[in-house]
C-alpha cells in the first residue's frame, strides 16, 4: 500500500542481486517451513475438498435430479460455473502471452501464478459439463475412436467443441506453464539442500543447464507458443460462448457472444489475479517483486474490461430492441421485470458501476479497495454467467413452458465447494514449485538496473 | 591448443564484453551459460537452423488438415447423418474442432522439437561436476572460450580484465 516513490518501477528495491532473488522465491519452499498461515489455510480448505468429492460422487452416483434443474431450465449452476471457470483460467493464459508478445516485462513476476491459476481453473472447468452430461458414463463418446457401435462424434454439436476447446487448452497451459517453470526448477534442483529435494528437482529440470544455444531455442519455442496462446484462448471461450449463441433461443443466439464472452473471461480472470497476487504477496513477502504499479497496471486492464462489459450490455438491450423479434424483445424485458430482476440488478452493479472506482489512483493503489472490487467483479460475472442461462430458458419461445429455477443444495455445493479445490491446488503447488519466476524476475532486475554490480 | 578456459562473472555485461575481447583476438567462445537468457549470447549462440517453428507449424497444419478430414470422412461417408436439414458437410463448424487441436499438437512437438535440439531430458552432465556450476541457475554467468594458442596466458589475462572472478581450465 505504499504510495511513496520506489526505486524502480517494477521492482520495490534499490538494489535486488540475482542471488536475493532466487532466496526470496526458492528460501520460502526449500528452507522455511509452510508457517501458520499456510496450515491454517490448508486445513481450512479441506473439508471444501471433501465436499467437492462428494458432491461430484453424489451426481455421479445419484443422476443431474439433485441439481435444481427442470424440464425447461435444462442448464443451471454447473454451465455457469463451467463458464466463470474457464474465464478465471483464460485471463491466466492472457496475461503469460498477451504481455510476453507485447513487450510488458512486468509480467515476469505475476505470469508463473497466473499460468498456474489458469491451469487449476481449467482443471475445474473440464468436471462441470461432465457432470452436468445426465449419462456422465458415456463421457467418453465424445473422442472419436473405431468401435463396434460403428458411431461417430456429431461434430456439429456444441459439447464436442467444448470437448476439444477444453482438452487442448488444458493440456497447452500445462506445456506453456512447464516450460516457464524448467529454468526454475534448474535453480531449485541447485539450491535443494534436501537429497529428497535434489531428485525432484532434478528429474523435474531434465538436466536443463542454461547454456546459452539453450536458451535461444528456449526462446523461440517460448515465444511462438505465446503466439498461438492469444488465439487459442479466444477460440476457446469463442467456443464457450457459441454454446449458447449456436442454439436457437432469444437471449443466445448473438453474434455478438463470443467476443463478448472473450472479454468477459479476461475481466473475471484478472480480477481473481488481482486477489491471488494480494494474497500471494502477503503470504510470500514478496511485496519487492510485485509492486504497487502491477496493482495499478491490472486495475487499468480491469477498468477498460468493464467498460467493454457495459458495452456489450447495452448493445445486447439495443439489438433486442432494434431487432424487433417479440421473443428477443420479451427477454430483455424479463431481465429487467422479470423473477430474476434483482439478481440482474446485482451484476450491473457489481460489473458497470463498482469499478467505475478504479479510474481513481488512490483506489487502484489501495489494495484493500482493489481486493473488494475484484471479488466483486468475480460475483458479478457469475452472476451473469447464471442469469444468462435462467433469463433465456425461464423465457423462451413457448410460453407454456416458462418456469423459474430454484437452488437446491447441491448447487450450492457445486457452486462453493470448487474454490476450495482450487485454492487447495495452489497452496499444495506454493510449497512445491516457484510461485514467481525466477529468471524472469532476475531477467527485469537487469533490465531495470536493481541487479546492477552483481552480488557478493 | 590447451585446453578452453571457463570464466566466471557476475554480471552479463562483463561476461558479453570478455566475449567480445576473446573474439576479437581469435579466439572461440563455445558456449556460455546463464540464469536467464540474455540477448547478445542467445544472439551470438543461435543454432544456425532453429527447427522449432518450422517443426510446428507443419505438424500444426498436418493435424488440422487430419483432423478436417476426420470430420468430413465420418460425417459424409461412415456415418452420413442428416440433423435439420444441414449440409452433411458442414464445413463452418467444422473448422473450430481442426484449430483446436491443431495448436495442440503444434505445442507438443514443439516442445519435443525443443527437447530435441536441446539435447534435453537427460539426468546427468559433465558440466555438473564442476564446482560452483551450481550457481549458473542463480546468479553467476558462465563463458565457454577456446584459446586460439597453445598456451592460453592471453586468454586468461583478457578474462581476467574484463572482470572474470575465476579462471578456470576445462579438461574433458
Amino acid at each position: 500500500m505504499s504510495g511513496h516513490a520506489q526505486p524502480h518501477r517494477w521492482i520495490a528495491r534499490e538494489r535486488l542481486g540475482y542471488g536475493e532473488i532466487c532466496a526470496a522465491v526458492a528460501d520460502p519452499i526449500q528452507r522455511r517451513g509452510p508457517g501458520r498461515a499456510w496450515v491454517i489455510a490448508f486445513l481450512g480448505v479441506l473439508p471444501l475438498v471433501l465436499a467437492t468429492v462428494i458432491a461430484i460422487g453424489a451426481v455421479l452416483t445419484v443422476g443431474i435430479g439433485l441439481s435444481g434443474v427442470n424440464t425447461t431450465v435444462v442448464w443451471g449452476f454447473s454451465i455457469a460455473n463451467y463458464v466463470w471457470w474457464i474465464g478465471i483460467g483464460n485471463a491466466g493464459t492472457l496475461i503469460s502471452s498477451m504481455l510476453l508478445l507485447t513487450r510488458q516485462h512486468w509480467r515476469a513476476s505475476i505470469n508463473r501464478f497466473a499460468e498456474a491459476m489458469t491451469l487449476f481453473a481449467a482443471a475445474i472447468a473440464g468436471i462441470f459439463p461432465i457432470i452436468h452430461l445426465g449419462r456422465p458414463l458415456y463421457s467418453y463418446w465424445l473422442a472419436p475412436y473405431p468401435n463396434t457401435m460403428d458411431l461417430w462424434p456429431q461434430w456439429r454439436s456444441a459439447l464436442v467443441w467444448d470437448f476439444w476447446a477444453i482438452l487442448s487448452y488444458l493440456l497447452f497451459s500445462l506445456i506453456f506453464w512447464f516450460t516457464g517453470l524448467l529454468p526454475d526448477l534448474a535453480t531449485m534442483r541447485d539450491r535443494a539442500q534436501s537429497r529428497f529435494g535434489r531428485r525432484l528437482y532434478g528429474a523435474l529440470a531434465l538436466g536443463w543447464r542454461g547454456s546459452a544455444r539453450h536458451w535461444a531455442v528456449y526462446e523461440t519455442f517460448h515465444k511462438t507458443m505465446a503466439a498461438l496462446a492469444v488465439p487459442l484462448v479466444c477460440s476457446v471461450h469463442s467456443i464457450v460462448g457459441l454454446d449458447f449463441a449456436a442454439s436457437l433461443m432469444p437471449g443466445w443466439q448473438e453474434s455478438i457472444f463470443p467476443p463478448y464472452f472473450v472479454v468477459g473471461a479476461m475481466y473475471s480472470g484478472f480480477a481473481m489475479v488481482v486477489v491471488l497476487a494480494i494474497i500471494i504477496r502477503w503470504g510470500l513477502n514478496l511485496q519487492a517483486v510485485i509492486t504497487p504499479a502491477h496493482f495499478d497496471a491490472m486495475a487499468k486492464v480491469m477498468l477498460f474490461a468493464s467498460i467493454v462489459m457495459t458495452f456489450s450490455y447495452a448493445t445486447e438491450w439495443f439489438m433486442g430492441w432494434y431487432g424487433g423479434d417479440h421473443a428477443d424483445r420479451a427477454v430483455i424485458a424479463y431481465f429487467f421485470t422479470g423473477d430474476y430482476r434483482w439478481l440482474y440488478y446485482c451484476l450491473l452493479f457489481c460489473n458497470c458501476l463498482v469499478p467505475q472506482a478504479l479510474w481513481f489512483a488512490r483506489v487502484r493503489l489501495n489494495l484493500w479497495a482493489l481486493a473488494i472490487i475484484s471479488i466483486v467483479i468475480n460475483l458479478g460475472m457469475w452472476l451473469e454467467r447464471i442469469l444468462i442461462v435462467w433469463n433465456t430458458l425461464s423465457h423462451g419461445h413457448a410460453v407454456s413452458l416458462w418456469r423459474t429455477y430454484h437452488v437446491s443444495f447441491y448447487d450450492v455445493v457445486i457452486l462453493i465447494a470448487p474454490l476450495g479445490l482450487f485454492a487447495f491446488g495452489f497452496l499444495v503447488l506454493a510449497r512445491i514449485f516457484p510461485i514467481v519466476s525466477i529468471h524472469e524476475v532476475s531477467q527485469l532486475a537487469h533490465d531495470e538496473g536493481a541487479a546492477r554490480g552483481g552480488t557478493a | 591448443m590447451s585446453a578452453p578456459l571457463l570464466a566466471e562473472f557476475d554480471n552479463p555485461d562483463a561476461l558479453v564484453r570478455a566475449m567480445r575481447l576473446a573474439a576479437a583476438d581469435g579466439h572461440r567462445a563455445l558456449d556460455a551459460f546463464t540464469p536467464f537468457p540474455v540477448p547478445d549470447l542467445t544472439n551470438a549462440f543461435a543454432p544456425p537452423r532453429n527447427l522449432v517453428r518450422p517443426v510446428m507449424a507443419l505438424t500444426g497444419f498436418g493435424a488440422a488438415a487430419a483432423m478436417y478430414a476426420l470430420q468430413w470422412y465420418s460425417s459424409v461417408i461412415d456415418y452420413p447423418l442428416n440433423t435439420g436439414g444441414r449440409p452433411l458437410h458442414s464445413w463452418p463448424v467444422f473448422l473450430l474442432v481442426p484449430f483446436e487441436f491443431g495448436v495442440l499438437i503444434a505445442a507438443i512437438t514443439g516442445l519435443i522439437a525443443l527437447f530435441w535440439t536441446c539435447g534435453l531430458p537427460r539426468l546427468h552432465h559433465p558440466l555438473f561436476a564442476i564446482p560452483q556450476f551450481e550457481r549458473v541457475s542463480q546468479d553467476r554467468f558462465l563463458l565457454l572460450v577456446a584459446s586460439k594458442d597453445t598456451d592460453a596466458t592471453a586468454l586468461r589475462e583478457s578474462l581476467e580484465r574484463a572482470g572474470a572472478l575465476l579462471v578456470a581450465e576445462m579438461h574433458p
